[in-house]
Protein backbone atom coordinates (compact mmCIF):
# COMPACT_ATOMS: atom_id res chain seq x y z
CA UNK A 1 0.00 0.00 0.00
CA UNK A 2 2.83 2.20 1.03
CA UNK A 3 4.68 1.73 -2.59
CA UNK A 4 1.44 2.28 -4.01
CA UNK A 5 0.66 5.73 -2.83
CA UNK A 6 4.69 6.22 -3.40
CA UNK A 7 3.90 5.52 -7.46
CA UNK A 8 1.23 7.78 -7.52
CA UNK A 9 3.04 10.98 -5.98
CA UNK A 10 5.77 10.10 -8.36
CA UNK A 11 3.38 9.91 -11.29
CA UNK A 12 1.95 12.87 -10.60
CA UNK A 13 5.25 14.60 -10.07
CA UNK A 14 6.24 13.23 -13.08
CA UNK A 15 3.20 14.99 -15.15
CA UNK A 16 3.83 18.18 -13.71
CA UNK A 17 7.67 18.39 -14.74
CA UNK A 18 6.91 17.07 -17.82
CA UNK A 19 3.87 19.83 -18.75
CA UNK A 20 6.21 22.03 -17.34
CA UNK A 21 9.32 21.30 -19.92
CA UNK A 22 6.60 20.73 -22.91
CA UNK A 23 6.24 24.41 -22.57
CA UNK A 24 9.29 25.62 -21.83
CA UNK A 25 10.39 23.92 -25.01
CA UNK A 26 7.65 25.41 -26.73
CA UNK A 27 8.24 29.32 -25.51
CA UNK A 28 12.01 28.04 -26.75
CA UNK A 29 11.18 26.92 -30.23
CA UNK A 30 11.02 30.15 -31.65
CA UNK A 31 14.13 31.42 -30.45
CA UNK A 32 15.55 28.46 -31.59
CA UNK A 33 14.09 27.99 -35.14
CA UNK A 34 15.11 31.37 -35.65
CA UNK A 35 19.27 31.47 -34.41
CA UNK A 36 19.30 27.89 -36.17
CA UNK A 37 17.75 29.60 -39.67
CA UNK A 38 19.65 32.33 -39.71
CA UNK A 39 23.05 29.98 -39.64
CA UNK A 40 21.59 28.06 -42.56
CA UNK A 41 22.16 29.31 -46.25
CA UNK A 42 19.26 28.99 -48.54
CA UNK A 43 19.96 26.31 -50.00
CA UNK A 44 19.76 24.62 -46.73
CA UNK A 45 16.75 26.08 -45.29
CA UNK A 46 14.83 25.20 -48.93
CA UNK A 47 16.06 21.55 -48.78
CA UNK A 48 15.68 21.21 -44.90
CA UNK A 49 12.86 21.61 -42.05
CA UNK A 50 12.39 24.05 -39.34
CA UNK A 51 14.01 22.32 -37.04
CA UNK A 52 17.18 20.91 -38.31
CA UNK A 53 20.66 22.08 -36.52
CA UNK A 54 22.15 23.68 -39.44
CA UNK A 55 24.73 21.23 -40.84
CA UNK A 56 27.53 24.06 -42.13
CA UNK A 57 26.73 26.90 -40.61
CA UNK A 58 27.72 30.62 -41.66
CA UNK A 59 27.43 33.91 -40.77
CA UNK A 60 26.72 35.01 -44.29
CA UNK A 61 23.04 35.89 -42.95
CA UNK A 62 24.45 37.90 -40.21
CA UNK A 63 26.62 40.10 -42.14
CA UNK A 64 24.25 40.99 -44.32
CA UNK A 65 21.63 41.65 -42.18
CA UNK A 66 23.68 44.04 -40.15
CA UNK A 67 25.56 46.32 -42.80
CA UNK A 68 24.04 45.40 -46.49
CA UNK A 69 20.08 44.15 -46.53
CA UNK A 70 18.08 46.25 -48.21
CA UNK A 71 15.25 47.97 -46.07
CA UNK A 72 13.14 49.35 -49.18
CA UNK A 73 14.94 51.52 -51.34
CA UNK A 74 18.71 51.31 -49.21
CA UNK A 75 20.74 48.42 -48.51
CA UNK A 76 22.97 49.26 -45.92
CA UNK A 77 21.93 46.97 -43.54
CA UNK A 78 20.18 47.57 -39.57
CA UNK A 79 23.64 49.23 -38.11
CA UNK A 80 22.31 52.34 -38.99
CA UNK A 81 18.67 51.99 -37.70
CA UNK A 82 20.19 49.90 -34.24
CA UNK A 83 22.21 53.33 -33.88
CA UNK A 84 18.89 55.26 -34.21
CA UNK A 85 17.49 53.29 -31.70
CA UNK A 86 20.29 53.82 -29.34
CA UNK A 87 20.08 57.51 -30.08
CA UNK A 88 16.56 57.85 -29.44
CA UNK A 89 16.44 55.00 -26.64
CA UNK A 90 19.36 56.60 -24.11
CA UNK A 91 18.45 60.12 -24.05
CA UNK A 92 14.01 59.05 -23.55
CA UNK A 93 14.81 56.76 -21.14
CA UNK A 94 17.31 59.15 -18.98
CA UNK A 95 14.94 62.12 -19.32
CA UNK A 96 11.67 60.54 -18.63
CA UNK A 97 12.93 58.41 -15.36
CA UNK A 98 14.10 61.91 -13.39
CA UNK A 99 10.86 63.86 -14.67
CA UNK A 100 8.80 60.68 -13.04
CA UNK A 101 11.22 60.16 -9.99
CA UNK A 102 10.73 63.85 -8.86
CA UNK A 103 6.92 63.84 -10.54
CA UNK A 104 6.53 60.87 -7.90
CA UNK A 105 8.32 62.45 -5.02
CA UNK A 106 5.56 65.35 -5.28
CA UNK A 107 2.46 63.20 -5.60
CA UNK A 108 3.82 61.12 -2.65
CA UNK A 109 4.97 63.65 -0.30
CA UNK A 110 4.64 66.89 -1.10
CA UNK A 111 0.77 66.77 -2.28
CA UNK A 112 -1.42 69.94 -2.75
CA UNK A 113 -5.11 70.30 -3.11
CA UNK A 114 -5.84 68.63 -6.30
CA UNK A 115 -2.94 66.75 -6.54
CA UNK A 116 -4.49 63.30 -6.28
CA UNK A 117 -7.12 64.55 -9.34
CA UNK A 118 -3.73 65.17 -11.53
CA UNK A 119 -2.31 61.66 -10.58
CA UNK A 120 -6.03 59.80 -11.46
CA UNK A 121 -6.15 61.99 -14.77
CA UNK A 122 -1.94 61.29 -15.29
CA UNK A 123 -2.75 57.63 -14.91
CA UNK A 124 -5.21 57.38 -17.91
CA UNK A 125 -2.31 58.07 -19.77
CA UNK A 126 -1.24 54.49 -19.38
CA UNK A 127 -4.02 53.16 -20.78
CA UNK A 128 -5.15 55.62 -24.12
CA UNK A 129 -4.62 53.73 -27.38
CA UNK A 130 -2.23 56.27 -28.55
CA UNK A 131 -4.39 55.80 -32.28
CA UNK A 132 -5.90 58.88 -30.28
CA UNK A 133 -3.13 60.91 -30.17
CA UNK A 134 -1.32 60.10 -33.69
CA UNK A 135 -2.80 62.91 -36.07
CA UNK A 136 -2.56 65.68 -33.36
CA UNK A 137 0.70 64.94 -32.80
CA UNK A 138 2.06 64.72 -35.90
CA UNK A 139 0.70 68.04 -36.53
CA UNK A 140 2.24 69.39 -33.47
CA UNK A 141 5.89 67.85 -34.45
CA UNK A 142 6.05 69.79 -37.30
CA UNK A 143 5.38 72.93 -36.31
CA UNK A 144 8.19 72.51 -34.10
CA UNK A 145 9.94 71.50 -36.90
CA UNK A 146 11.03 68.07 -35.02
CA UNK A 147 8.88 65.88 -38.17
CA UNK A 148 11.27 62.93 -39.06
CA UNK A 149 13.76 63.62 -36.03
CA UNK A 150 15.34 62.00 -33.56
CA UNK A 151 14.59 64.46 -31.21
CA UNK A 152 11.36 64.49 -31.94
CA UNK A 153 10.49 60.92 -31.09
CA UNK A 154 12.40 61.52 -28.31
CA UNK A 155 9.96 64.11 -27.16
CA UNK A 156 7.54 61.71 -27.95
CA UNK A 157 8.58 59.03 -25.66
CA UNK A 158 8.92 61.38 -22.59
CA UNK A 159 5.80 62.71 -23.24
CA UNK A 160 3.98 59.47 -22.97
CA UNK A 161 6.39 57.77 -20.81
CA UNK A 162 6.15 59.85 -18.21
CA UNK A 163 2.54 58.59 -17.32
CA UNK A 164 4.45 54.90 -16.44
CA UNK A 165 7.82 56.75 -14.78
CA UNK A 166 5.47 58.56 -12.30
CA UNK A 167 3.64 55.81 -11.47
CA UNK A 168 6.48 53.67 -10.41
CA UNK A 169 8.08 56.01 -8.36
CA UNK A 170 5.00 57.80 -7.04
CA UNK A 171 3.88 53.73 -5.44
CA UNK A 172 7.28 52.97 -4.68
CA UNK A 173 7.87 56.60 -2.52
CA UNK A 174 3.94 56.33 -0.65
CA UNK A 175 5.91 53.40 1.00
CA UNK A 176 8.16 55.84 2.71
CA UNK A 177 7.22 57.22 6.04
CA UNK A 178 6.16 60.68 5.97
CA UNK A 179 6.88 61.24 9.69
CA UNK A 180 10.58 61.47 7.93
CA UNK A 181 9.46 64.19 5.68
CA UNK A 182 8.24 66.03 8.47
CA UNK A 183 11.05 65.70 10.80
CA UNK A 184 13.41 67.04 8.40
CA UNK A 185 11.45 69.79 7.24
CA UNK A 186 11.18 71.20 10.57
CA UNK A 187 14.88 70.89 10.56
CA UNK A 188 15.15 73.18 7.57
CA UNK A 189 15.49 71.23 4.82
CA UNK A 190 13.99 71.97 1.48
CA UNK A 191 12.17 70.44 -1.10
CA UNK A 192 15.39 69.30 -2.85
CA UNK A 193 17.23 68.39 0.02
CA UNK A 194 15.20 65.56 0.96
CA UNK A 195 14.82 64.35 -1.90
CA UNK A 196 18.73 64.29 -2.44
CA UNK A 197 19.58 62.88 1.37
CA UNK A 198 16.45 61.04 2.17
CA UNK A 199 14.99 59.94 -1.39
CA UNK A 200 17.63 59.79 -3.67
CA UNK A 201 19.45 57.00 -1.58
CA UNK A 202 16.46 54.53 -1.27
CA UNK A 203 16.01 54.91 -4.95
CA UNK A 204 18.69 52.79 -6.73
CA UNK A 205 15.61 49.97 -7.03
CA UNK A 206 13.12 51.45 -8.70
CA UNK A 207 15.56 53.79 -10.80
CA UNK A 208 16.32 49.93 -12.09
CA UNK A 209 12.69 48.75 -12.66
CA UNK A 210 12.01 51.89 -14.42
CA UNK A 211 14.54 52.13 -16.52
CA UNK A 212 14.36 48.90 -17.75
CA UNK A 213 10.69 49.37 -18.00
CA UNK A 214 11.39 52.19 -20.16
CA UNK A 215 14.05 51.05 -21.83
CA UNK A 216 12.54 47.94 -23.08
CA UNK A 217 9.04 50.00 -23.74
CA UNK A 218 10.85 52.29 -26.24
CA UNK A 219 13.70 49.90 -27.82
CA UNK A 220 10.50 47.65 -28.98
CA UNK A 221 8.05 50.77 -29.85
CA UNK A 222 6.86 50.44 -33.32
CA UNK A 223 3.84 52.47 -33.77
CA UNK A 224 5.62 56.20 -32.74
CA UNK A 225 8.51 55.04 -34.61
CA UNK A 226 6.37 54.26 -38.17
CA UNK A 227 4.33 57.37 -37.69
CA UNK A 228 6.77 59.81 -36.86
CA UNK A 229 10.25 59.55 -38.55
CA UNK A 230 11.74 59.61 -41.81
CA UNK A 231 14.06 57.83 -44.04
CA UNK A 232 17.13 58.50 -42.48
CA UNK A 233 15.73 58.42 -38.79
CA UNK A 234 13.95 55.09 -38.66
CA UNK A 235 13.94 53.04 -35.01
CA UNK A 236 15.17 49.75 -35.68
CA UNK A 237 11.94 48.00 -35.26
CA UNK A 238 10.50 49.87 -38.63
CA UNK A 239 13.94 49.16 -40.02
CA UNK A 240 13.63 45.40 -39.32
CA UNK A 241 9.78 45.52 -40.88
CA UNK A 242 11.05 46.74 -43.99
CA UNK A 243 13.75 44.38 -44.23
CA UNK A 244 11.20 41.14 -43.91
CA UNK A 245 9.13 43.31 -46.45
CA UNK A 246 11.46 44.29 -48.97
CA UNK A 247 12.53 41.49 -51.71
CA UNK A 248 14.82 42.34 -53.98
CA UNK A 249 15.78 39.04 -55.81
CA UNK A 250 14.19 36.56 -53.62
CA UNK A 251 13.25 35.95 -50.06
CA UNK A 252 16.36 35.41 -47.60
CA UNK A 253 14.86 33.59 -44.31
CA UNK A 254 18.10 33.48 -42.93
CA UNK A 255 18.90 37.31 -43.38
CA UNK A 256 15.51 37.75 -41.94
CA UNK A 257 15.78 36.12 -38.98
CA UNK A 258 19.37 37.09 -38.13
CA UNK A 259 17.88 41.15 -38.30
CA UNK A 260 14.91 39.93 -36.00
CA UNK A 261 17.55 38.30 -33.33
CA UNK A 262 19.75 41.59 -34.04
CA UNK A 263 16.62 43.87 -32.79
CA UNK A 264 15.63 41.50 -30.08
CA UNK A 265 19.10 41.31 -28.87
CA UNK A 266 19.50 44.41 -26.74
CA UNK A 267 16.46 44.09 -24.96
CA UNK A 268 16.88 40.24 -24.12
CA UNK A 269 20.16 40.68 -23.01
CA UNK A 270 18.81 43.24 -20.40
CA UNK A 271 15.81 40.26 -19.21
CA UNK A 272 18.48 37.78 -18.89
CA UNK A 273 20.83 40.29 -16.61
CA UNK A 274 18.10 42.06 -14.65
CA UNK A 275 14.97 39.87 -14.99
CA UNK A 276 14.24 41.00 -11.75
CA UNK A 277 13.86 44.05 -11.99
CA UNK A 278 12.30 43.41 -15.56
CA UNK A 279 9.26 41.26 -13.94
CA UNK A 280 8.80 43.13 -10.63
CA UNK A 281 8.31 46.25 -13.13
CA UNK A 282 6.05 44.43 -15.11
CA UNK A 283 3.77 43.33 -11.82
CA UNK A 284 4.05 46.36 -10.22
CA UNK A 285 2.90 48.70 -12.54
CA UNK A 286 1.07 45.70 -13.82
CA UNK A 287 -1.49 48.60 -16.10
CA UNK A 288 0.20 48.31 -19.25
CA UNK A 289 0.99 45.35 -21.72
CA UNK B 1 9.98 86.25 -3.19
CA UNK B 2 11.88 83.17 -2.47
CA UNK B 3 9.50 82.32 0.79
CA UNK B 4 6.85 82.25 -2.61
CA UNK B 5 9.52 79.99 -4.78
CA UNK B 6 9.90 77.51 -2.12
CA UNK B 7 6.26 77.37 -1.33
CA UNK B 8 5.21 76.53 -4.37
CA UNK B 9 8.13 74.58 -5.56
CA UNK B 10 6.43 71.02 -5.68
CA UNK B 11 3.50 72.47 -7.89
CA UNK B 12 6.57 74.39 -10.22
CA UNK B 13 8.49 71.06 -10.40
CA UNK B 14 5.22 69.20 -11.78
CA UNK B 15 4.06 71.83 -13.64
CA UNK B 16 5.56 70.89 -17.12
CA UNK B 17 4.19 67.56 -16.67
CA UNK B 18 0.87 69.02 -16.17
CA UNK B 19 1.09 71.24 -19.09
CA UNK B 20 2.25 68.22 -21.29
CA UNK B 21 -0.58 66.24 -19.90
CA UNK B 22 -3.46 68.65 -20.75
CA UNK B 23 -2.26 69.47 -23.56
CA UNK B 24 -0.69 66.55 -25.58
CA UNK B 25 -3.80 63.91 -23.91
CA UNK B 26 -6.41 65.95 -22.91
CA UNK B 27 -5.95 68.48 -25.43
CA UNK B 28 -5.07 66.18 -28.32
CA UNK B 29 -8.13 63.92 -27.42
CA UNK B 30 -10.81 67.11 -27.49
CA UNK B 31 -8.76 67.75 -30.80
CA UNK B 32 -8.77 64.13 -32.57
CA UNK B 33 -12.52 64.13 -31.12
CA UNK B 34 -13.23 67.22 -32.74
CA UNK B 35 -11.77 66.48 -35.98
CA UNK B 36 -13.72 62.90 -36.34
CA UNK B 37 -17.00 65.38 -37.00
CA UNK B 38 -15.11 67.46 -40.00
CA UNK B 39 -14.69 66.64 -43.25
CA UNK B 40 -10.77 66.27 -43.17
CA UNK B 41 -8.20 64.22 -45.68
CA UNK B 42 -5.07 65.25 -46.68
CA UNK B 43 -5.18 67.85 -43.80
CA UNK B 44 -7.51 68.95 -41.07
CA UNK B 45 -10.45 71.06 -42.53
CA UNK B 46 -12.67 72.60 -40.10
CA UNK B 47 -15.75 72.56 -41.83
CA UNK B 48 -17.97 69.98 -39.75
CA UNK B 49 -20.46 67.54 -41.22
CA UNK B 50 -21.95 65.99 -37.83
CA UNK B 51 -22.06 62.44 -37.53
CA UNK B 52 -21.18 61.88 -41.41
CA UNK B 53 -17.49 59.94 -40.82
CA UNK B 54 -19.19 57.67 -38.11
CA UNK B 55 -21.69 56.73 -40.76
CA UNK B 56 -19.06 56.05 -43.19
CA UNK B 57 -16.72 54.35 -41.14
CA UNK B 58 -19.78 51.99 -39.69
CA UNK B 59 -20.62 51.78 -43.95
CA UNK B 60 -17.67 50.08 -44.34
CA UNK B 61 -16.72 46.68 -44.70
CA UNK B 62 -13.56 46.66 -44.08
CA UNK B 63 -14.26 48.41 -40.67
CA UNK B 64 -16.84 45.60 -39.70
CA UNK B 65 -13.63 42.99 -40.67
CA UNK B 66 -11.57 44.93 -38.08
CA UNK B 67 -14.06 44.92 -35.41
CA UNK B 68 -15.33 41.29 -36.20
CA UNK B 69 -11.08 40.68 -36.19
CA UNK B 70 -10.94 42.40 -32.55
CA UNK B 71 -13.42 40.60 -31.02
CA UNK B 72 -12.21 36.86 -32.58
CA UNK B 73 -8.72 38.72 -31.37
CA UNK B 74 -9.52 39.61 -27.90
CA UNK B 75 -11.88 36.53 -26.45
CA UNK B 76 -9.46 33.98 -27.92
CA UNK B 77 -6.24 35.40 -26.72
CA UNK B 78 -7.69 36.51 -22.71
CA UNK B 79 -9.33 32.92 -22.64
CA UNK B 80 -5.90 30.93 -23.74
CA UNK B 81 -3.53 33.09 -21.89
CA UNK B 82 -5.61 33.00 -19.20
CA UNK B 83 -6.00 29.35 -19.39
CA UNK B 84 -1.68 28.73 -19.96
CA UNK B 85 -1.01 31.26 -17.58
CA UNK B 86 -3.21 29.64 -14.66
CA UNK B 87 -2.06 26.38 -15.52
CA UNK B 88 1.57 27.01 -15.46
CA UNK B 89 0.95 29.24 -12.50
CA UNK B 90 -0.04 26.57 -10.20
CA UNK B 91 2.53 23.89 -11.48
CA UNK B 92 4.82 26.01 -10.88
CA UNK B 93 3.99 26.61 -7.37
CA UNK B 94 4.47 23.41 -6.80
CA UNK B 95 7.74 23.82 -5.27
CA UNK B 96 9.51 22.99 -8.77
CA UNK B 97 13.12 22.53 -8.80
CA UNK B 98 14.85 24.52 -10.86
CA UNK B 99 11.83 27.79 -10.68
CA UNK B 100 13.53 30.49 -11.39
CA UNK B 101 14.99 29.02 -14.93
CA UNK B 102 11.10 27.85 -15.81
CA UNK B 103 9.98 30.94 -14.56
CA UNK B 104 12.52 32.58 -17.03
CA UNK B 105 12.34 31.12 -19.95
CA UNK B 106 8.48 31.26 -19.84
CA UNK B 107 8.54 35.07 -19.51
CA UNK B 108 11.40 36.36 -22.26
CA UNK B 109 8.94 36.70 -25.01
CA UNK B 110 7.32 39.46 -23.02
CA UNK B 111 11.05 41.34 -23.33
CA UNK B 112 10.77 41.19 -27.52
CA UNK B 113 9.03 43.57 -29.75
CA UNK B 114 6.11 42.56 -31.56
CA UNK B 115 7.90 42.84 -34.89
CA UNK B 116 10.67 40.32 -34.05
CA UNK B 117 7.59 38.29 -32.85
CA UNK B 118 5.65 38.80 -35.94
CA UNK B 119 8.51 38.06 -37.96
CA UNK B 120 9.53 34.98 -36.36
CA UNK B 121 6.21 33.29 -36.40
CA UNK B 122 5.49 34.82 -40.13
CA UNK B 123 8.87 31.96 -41.15
CA UNK B 124 7.46 29.37 -38.14
CA UNK B 125 4.15 29.70 -40.26
CA UNK B 126 5.32 29.93 -43.77
CA UNK B 127 3.07 27.88 -45.62
CA UNK B 128 5.77 26.46 -47.92
CA UNK B 129 8.55 26.14 -45.69
CA UNK B 130 7.36 26.56 -42.17
CA UNK B 131 5.63 23.70 -39.33
CA UNK B 132 4.04 22.22 -42.74
CA UNK B 133 7.08 21.04 -44.36
CA UNK B 134 8.52 19.91 -41.41
CA UNK B 135 5.22 17.92 -40.94
CA UNK B 136 6.11 16.21 -44.30
CA UNK B 137 9.35 15.54 -43.92
CA UNK B 138 8.09 13.62 -40.47
CA UNK B 139 6.15 11.40 -42.96
CA UNK B 140 2.45 12.88 -42.67
CA UNK B 141 2.57 13.31 -46.51
CA UNK B 142 -0.98 14.94 -46.96
CA UNK B 143 -0.56 17.89 -43.75
CA UNK B 144 -1.73 21.27 -44.18
CA UNK B 145 -1.03 24.29 -42.47
CA UNK B 146 -1.16 27.68 -43.95
CA UNK B 147 -3.62 29.69 -42.19
CA UNK B 148 -1.13 32.63 -42.39
CA UNK B 149 -2.48 32.70 -46.09
CA UNK B 150 -6.52 32.04 -45.42
CA UNK B 151 -8.56 34.74 -45.57
CA UNK B 152 -10.67 32.99 -42.64
CA UNK B 153 -7.39 31.66 -40.83
CA UNK B 154 -5.14 34.51 -40.52
CA UNK B 155 -6.59 35.94 -37.88
CA UNK B 156 -5.80 32.59 -35.87
CA UNK B 157 -2.46 33.11 -36.68
CA UNK B 158 -2.40 36.16 -34.77
CA UNK B 159 -3.70 34.65 -31.58
CA UNK B 160 -0.96 31.92 -31.39
CA UNK B 161 1.85 34.70 -31.66
CA UNK B 162 0.17 36.98 -29.42
CA UNK B 163 -0.41 33.76 -26.90
CA UNK B 164 2.80 32.44 -27.23
CA UNK B 165 4.63 36.16 -26.22
CA UNK B 166 2.10 36.85 -23.47
CA UNK B 167 0.74 33.95 -21.65
CA UNK B 168 4.35 34.08 -19.54
CA UNK B 169 3.39 37.29 -18.16
CA UNK B 170 -0.14 35.95 -17.12
CA UNK B 171 1.90 33.72 -15.28
CA UNK B 172 3.70 35.96 -13.52
CA UNK B 173 0.99 37.22 -12.14
CA UNK B 174 -1.01 34.50 -11.12
CA UNK B 175 2.18 33.08 -9.62
CA UNK B 176 2.39 36.46 -7.78
CA UNK B 177 -1.01 36.40 -6.63
CA UNK B 178 -0.57 32.45 -5.72
CA UNK B 179 2.27 33.40 -3.61
CA UNK B 180 0.23 36.00 -1.73
CA UNK B 181 -2.34 33.55 -0.21
CA UNK B 182 -2.14 32.67 2.76
CA UNK B 183 -0.81 29.09 2.89
CA UNK B 184 -2.84 28.56 6.26
CA UNK B 185 -5.72 28.41 3.95
CA UNK B 186 -4.82 25.84 1.85
CA UNK B 187 -3.78 23.99 5.12
CA UNK B 188 -7.32 24.38 6.19
CA UNK B 189 -9.23 22.79 3.30
CA UNK B 190 -6.40 20.10 2.98
CA UNK B 191 -7.00 18.89 6.68
CA UNK B 192 -10.94 19.18 5.63
CA UNK B 193 -10.21 16.01 3.22
CA UNK B 194 -10.32 18.78 -0.43
CA UNK B 195 -7.75 17.16 -3.03
CA UNK B 196 -5.71 19.63 -4.22
CA UNK B 197 -7.59 20.28 -7.57
CA UNK B 198 -11.16 21.25 -5.65
CA UNK B 199 -8.58 23.56 -2.69
CA UNK B 200 -7.48 25.07 -5.76
CA UNK B 201 -11.31 25.46 -7.17
CA UNK B 202 -13.24 26.30 -4.32
CA UNK B 203 -10.51 28.10 -1.66
CA UNK B 204 -7.69 29.91 -3.68
CA UNK B 205 -9.53 31.11 -7.36
CA UNK B 206 -11.83 32.73 -5.10
CA UNK B 207 -9.01 34.63 -3.36
CA UNK B 208 -7.67 35.50 -6.89
CA UNK B 209 -10.15 37.44 -7.76
CA UNK B 210 -8.49 40.85 -8.04
CA UNK B 211 -5.84 38.84 -10.12
CA UNK B 212 -8.43 37.63 -12.94
CA UNK B 213 -9.84 41.02 -12.71
CA UNK B 214 -6.25 42.96 -14.00
CA UNK B 215 -5.14 40.00 -15.80
CA UNK B 216 -8.16 40.73 -18.25
CA UNK B 217 -8.19 44.33 -18.20
CA UNK B 218 -4.04 44.37 -19.27
CA UNK B 219 -4.80 41.71 -21.88
CA UNK B 220 -7.99 44.00 -23.55
CA UNK B 221 -5.86 46.96 -23.62
CA UNK B 222 -3.01 44.75 -25.15
CA UNK B 223 -4.93 43.73 -27.53
CA UNK B 224 -7.03 46.99 -28.61
CA UNK B 225 -3.85 48.57 -29.15
CA UNK B 226 -2.11 45.26 -30.78
CA UNK B 227 -0.86 47.16 -34.19
CA UNK B 228 2.40 46.02 -34.60
CA UNK B 229 2.03 41.83 -34.13
CA UNK B 230 -0.61 42.78 -37.12
CA UNK B 231 1.79 44.34 -39.35
CA UNK B 232 4.45 42.04 -38.88
CA UNK B 233 3.22 38.90 -39.13
CA UNK B 234 0.42 39.07 -41.77
CA UNK B 235 0.18 42.93 -42.85
CA UNK B 236 -3.41 42.79 -42.02
CA UNK B 237 -3.94 40.36 -45.51
CA UNK B 238 -4.48 38.29 -46.93
CA UNK B 239 -6.16 41.55 -48.34
CA UNK B 240 -7.23 42.78 -45.35
CA UNK B 241 -8.89 39.83 -43.49
CA UNK B 242 -6.68 40.06 -40.11
CA UNK B 243 -7.13 43.96 -39.74
CA UNK B 244 -7.52 45.04 -36.46
CA UNK B 245 -9.05 48.68 -35.70
CA UNK B 246 -5.52 49.91 -34.95
CA UNK B 247 -4.40 49.30 -38.42
CA UNK B 248 -7.73 50.64 -39.84
CA UNK B 249 -7.04 54.06 -38.01
CA UNK B 250 -2.87 53.55 -39.57
CA UNK B 251 -3.95 53.16 -42.75
CA UNK B 252 -6.87 55.39 -43.17
CA UNK B 253 -5.50 57.95 -41.47
CA UNK B 254 -1.79 58.05 -42.86
CA UNK B 255 -1.90 55.89 -45.81
CA UNK B 256 -5.01 57.06 -47.48
CA UNK B 257 -5.31 60.47 -46.22
CA UNK B 258 -8.57 60.31 -44.57
CA UNK B 259 -7.85 62.20 -41.55
CA UNK B 260 -11.19 62.38 -40.27
CA UNK B 261 -12.72 58.97 -41.07
CA UNK B 262 -9.29 57.59 -39.11
CA UNK B 263 -9.91 60.12 -36.27
CA UNK B 264 -13.55 58.24 -36.14
CA UNK B 265 -12.09 55.40 -36.21
CA UNK B 266 -9.51 56.01 -33.22
CA UNK B 267 -12.42 57.33 -30.99
CA UNK B 268 -14.41 54.47 -31.59
CA UNK B 269 -11.16 52.28 -29.55
CA UNK B 270 -10.83 55.08 -26.78
CA UNK B 271 -14.58 54.16 -26.30
CA UNK B 272 -13.82 50.69 -26.32
CA UNK B 273 -10.96 50.93 -23.97
CA UNK B 274 -13.30 53.20 -21.61
CA UNK B 275 -15.77 50.60 -21.29
CA UNK B 276 -13.61 48.46 -20.04
CA UNK B 277 -11.91 51.10 -17.67
CA UNK B 278 -14.41 52.36 -16.08
CA UNK B 279 -16.17 49.04 -14.89
CA UNK B 280 -12.65 47.97 -14.12
CA UNK B 281 -12.07 51.13 -11.76
CA UNK B 282 -14.91 51.91 -10.20
CA UNK B 283 -15.31 48.04 -8.88
CA UNK B 284 -11.29 48.66 -7.65
CA UNK B 285 -12.38 51.89 -5.75
CA UNK B 286 -15.76 50.10 -4.44
CA UNK B 287 -13.62 47.32 -2.75
CA UNK B 288 -11.53 50.15 -1.33
CA UNK B 289 -14.15 51.80 0.01
CA UNK B 290 -15.36 48.89 1.69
Amino acid sequence: MIADKFSNINFGRVLIYSILIFFALIYLAPLYVMFSTSLKDIEEIRSGNLLALPTDPTLYAWTKAWSSACTGSECKGLAPFFWNSVRIVFPAVIISTIIGAFNGYVLSKWKFKGSELLFGALLFGCFIPFQVILLPMAILLSKLGLSNTVSGLVLVHVIYGVAFTTLFFRNYYVGISTELVRAARLDGAGFFDIFRHIFLPISTPIFVVTIIWQFTQIWNDFLFGVVYSGAGTQPITVALNNLVNTSVGGKEYNVDMAAAIIAALPTLIVYVFAGKYFVRGLTAGAVKG
Amino acid sequence: MLNYLEKHLPKIVIAPTTLAMIVCMYGFILWTGLLSFTKSRMMPQWEYVGIDQYIRLFENPRWHVALDNLVVFIVLFIAISLAIGLLLAIFLDQRIRNEGVIRTIYLYPMAISFIVTGTAWKWILNPGLGIEKMFRDMGFLEFEFRWLVEQDMAIYTIVIAAVWQSSGFVMAMFLAGLRGVDDNLVKAAKIDGASTFRSYWHVILPIMRPVFFSAIVILTHIAIKSFDLVQALTGGGPGYASDLPANFMYTFAFNRAQMGLGAASAMIMLFGVLAVLIPYLYSELRERET
